[in-house]
């Protein structure tokens, strides 16, 4: 009955560092924020629904505040008109913050060369990741989140406050 | 059955207005003068039922002299046809009357044809731009608007 609590052998403690640990953290929880106006949205729909299934890395439920995402998925062309709102949106989200250029449209201005398109929005906000194709694979998405995590475990994270 | 009312209505359209209309894929064509604009059209609408007009836009020619056509589709839902009507307009004065007193659509059209091509209606008071925003220069769809500017707002 007054069995004394045993401790288990392994894992009472873990040594590791804080960009590491935030790191780890911060990579499996992204919340993105589908930017979406064109075409690739078909293809962003497909990746993250059952079959290739974006919430294996835990970049699975799309807000659609700003102010509650930290990744930007720029999903088809963006052109002159909107560019503004693409900036006033990105500076709308906290930091930390990631982008993701999906698709042709958004890396360059793809096939597009005229008065209205704005080629590539690297010009308006930075980009984290490039994902290209008209529109890309799924495989290639998943890749990218991929070396989106890559690029998040391996960052330096800052100190916000004295607290963490 | 579509062959002959389009031929009806070309014999309709030459005894009863004195218009001279050809036949282009199944389409009547109508060029005018700009300053008889409106008065066809009201002739269109009230005497030939051609109650709806599907699209204003214009035709950029740049060696031509008048420099630009204004090219008008009306339908009819009485009798399921289409005619064209053309007008054209020199580059100093590229003006032509509005339609907007006969059909509401043509509000929305020829704001899009003002900032798209630079044409003017006249008696149209809201030429505001749709697609394009305020502070852009020049009119993207002319012919000598060079296809590689840009005129980025961030």
């Amino acid at each position: 009955m007054n069995t004394p609590r045993q401790s288990p052998a392994a894992f009472e403690y873990l040594t590791t560092k804080k960009d590491e640990l935030v790191g780890w953290a911060r990579k499996f929880s992204l919340f993105p924020y589908p930017f979406v106006t064109a075409c690739c949205g078909m293809e962003f729909m497909s990746v993250s629904s059952t079959l290739y299934d974006t919430d294996r890395f835990g970049a699975a439920l799309p807000r659609f505040s700003p102010r509650q995402s930290d990744l930007m998925m720029v999903v088809g062309t963006i052109n002159h008109k909107q560019a503004p709102v693409l900036r006033k949106v990105y500076e709308q989200m906290c930091e930390p913050k990631w982008v993701i250029a999906f698709g042709t449209c958004t890396i360059s201005g793809g096939f597009y060369q005229n008065y209205a398109v704005l080629l590539g929005i690297d010009k308006v906000i930075p980009v984290d990741v490039y994902i290209p194709g008209c529109p890309p694979r799924p495989e290639m998405v998943i890749d990218g989140i991929m070396q989106l995590q890559d690029k998040i475990a391996t960052a330096r994270h800052p100190l916000i406050n004295e607290h963490f | 059955m579509h062959d002959a009312i389009l031929k009806r209505l070309r014999e309709r359209l030459a005894v009863e207005a004195g218009l001279a209309a050809t036949l282009s894929q199944g389409l009547l064509v109508l060029v005018q003068k700009p300053d008889e604009l409106l008065a066809i059209a009201q002739t269109l609408k009230h005497k030939f039922a051609f109650d709806l007009l599907l699209d204003v836009t214009a035709v950029d020619w740049p060696q031509r002299q008048p420099r630009f056509d204004v090219v008008y589709h009306f339908y009819s839902t009485q009798d399921h046809v289409r005619v064209r009507l053309k007008t054209a307009v020199s580059e100093t004065s590229p003006e032509v009357d509005s339609l907007r007193s006969l059909y509401g659509s043509a509000n929305i059209m020829e704001r899009e044809c003002h900032e798209m091509y630079g044409i003017r209606f006249r008696d149209n008071p809201d030429l505001r731009p749709i697609l394009l925003y305020e502070g852009f220069e020049g009119y993207p769809l002319r012919k000598d608007y060079p296809k590689q500017r840009e005129q980025p707002q961030v």
